[in-house]
């Protein structure tokens, strides 16, 4: 049975791995490689990288770090941050990455989804999606927004809808980020998560908000995401994936063995 | 075979070899990109990867001259090993886009049906339906890594001796054939950590066996590599 995974996520700034709260206010948490290595060897199913400077002067360095994980990492590696076509995905595959993430990009461009399936597969086309909840009284469904650029700008995109089209282009995977909880440790936004994982028939990864090894469980049995991502509780050291991973299995999901935890 | 074994790694423009390569490094092989049929000839081993959709990849490979070069190389029992897409070419068709593909394996490339989700992308378990060097020191139920929609199902009188592994996602299907001198494996060693480069150093080893008494695979006909 397909095993549910979990992913500590990286986003790096100028070569450093760097935690925010809501997308701003970054600390410094470490070397990449380093903790990529450290990761794969706890028993991560997967690494994600995210460039959050992402201008053009930042790629050279996200390309070497890319490179020198994948030497040393024979574990799947998700990049993403700025790629804007499908030449620049390319080279962050030449890189040594497994999937590109696109997000603001795909906003403004949503042809590059399907350039980029094409050209490459679905299966290496991972679209993030950055979800704000919009106000609404509580007899009515919740709604969420298309968020962009790292959450400063919104798109009036109604996010449902857009991660049915993103798929519908050819999106292999969905990085459902609520911005909400990004950074906030106040767990998943559980609606958002089993209302994208409902529509769509691609695997989802949940984001934005995970404070313990309860929470994963609940992204998964509530939330319905197949993957479940989170930085700030792996990088202070807060929790360790065997811990995450022996929560999972002790309320029944399926993980993937590591040490320490039995499958 | 020289002393560190050398692995020729077929590019069709199609897939991430990066990972290969390193992993090929990691398990004390060396790994040589091979574009023309030339490229491929004094290899110990012949690994054909990728990711994608059928059709473009044979029409890369018929273009160059590998397709042939890869059933020639099979029928000469040379070792190979198909990873992904690299395994799904050696059947005879592709539902995916309809291509006709190497035909070294009889039946076709399907999708899977009631899978829960598409693609198949994570770790699941390869259920082993018997023993091969290939997964020699591995537990019965190894975690691998997968990521694909699609997954070649052997047919016909000969099909059950090329199943190795199974696995299930909504249905069961075929995850690990072998045959002879022919390896194929549906999911991603290079990226399957420990487990994987395990596999990885595994089939250098078993392709560096002389005592391996392997026999090419009969092809029948070359059209698929033609075609």
């Amino acid at each position: 049975m397909l095993r549910r995974r979990v992913i500590p996520c990286l986003d790096v700034a100028d070569g450093r791995v760097v935690k925010g709260v809501r997308f701003v206010d970054l600390t410094d948490e470490g070397d990449p490689p380093t903790l990529a290595a450290r990761y794969a060897d706890e028993g991560a199913d997967e690494l994600v990288f995210l460039d959050i400077t992402a201008s053009v002067e930042s790629r050279p360095t996200l390309l070497e770090i890319v490179r020198r994980t994948a030497r040393e990492t024979f574990i799947p590696l998700t990049v993403g941050g700025g790629v804007r076509s499908a030449t620049e995905m390319r080279d962050v595959l030449r890189a040594g990455a497994d999937k590109v993430s696109i997000n603001t990009a795909a906003v403004r461009d949503p042809g590059l989804i399907g350039r980029c399936a094409r050209r490459f597969g679905s299966q290496a086309v991972v679209v993030a999606i950055d979800a704000r909840r919009l106000p609404s009284d509580v007899a009515r469904e919740p709604r969420w927004e298309v968020v962009v650029r790292g959450g400063r700008e919104t798109t009036g995109l109604d996010a449902l809808d857009w991660a049915v089209r993103a798929v519908d282009l050819g999106a292999g995977e969905l990085l459902v980020t609520s911005m909400d909880r990004d950074g906030t440790r106040a767990g998943f936004d559980t609606d958002l998560l089993r209302a994208v994982a409902g529509r769509v028939p691609v695997p989802v990864i949940a984001s934005g908000g995970a404070a313990g090894p309860a929470d994963f469980v609940t992204a998964v049995r509530v939330g319905q995401a197949d993957a479940v991502l989170a930085a700030s509780i792996f990088h202070r050291r807060q929790h360790s994936i065997a811990e995450v991973k022996r929560a999972m299995a002790a309320a029944g999901l399926p993980v993937r063995a590591t040490a320490g935890v039995a499958a | 075979m020289s002393a560190v074994p050398v692995v020729a790694v077929v590019d069709y423009g199609a897939g991430n070899l990066v990972s290969i390569e390193q992993a090929i490094v990691a398990t004390g092989g060396e790994a040589r990109i091979a574009r023309v049929p030339d490229e491929i000839a004094d290899a110990d081993l012949l690994l054909v990867p990728g990711v994608g959709a059928a059709a473009p990849a044979m029409r890369r490979l018929r273009r160059s001259g590998l397709a042939e070069a890869i059933v020639g190389w099979i029928e000469a029992g040379r070792p190979f090993l198909g990873i992904c897409l690299g395994l799904q070419l050696l059947f005879e068709r592709s539902d995916e886009d309809g291509a006709r593909t190497l035909g070294v394996i009889p039946g076709r490339t399907v999708r899977l049906e009631d899978a829960p989700t598409l693609p198949h992308i994570g770790w699941n378990q390869v259920e082993l339906r018997r023993s091969h060097p290939a997964f020699a020191g591995l537990e019965a139920d190894e975690d691998v890594y997968f990521v694909h929609s699609y997954a070649g199902a052997p047919a016909g009188p000969d099909g059950d001796a090329w199943v190795v592994g199974e696995t299930e996602h909504g249905r069961r299907f075929v995850s690990a054939v072998a045959r002879a001198n022919v390896v194929g494996l549906q999911f991603h060693p290079e990226r399957s950590g420990r487990v994987g480069l395990r596999l990885l150093a595994n089939v250098l080893a078993w392709a560096g066996d002389p005592g391996g008494g392997r026999i090419g695979v009969g092809v029948g006909s070359l059209d698929g590599a033609r075609a």
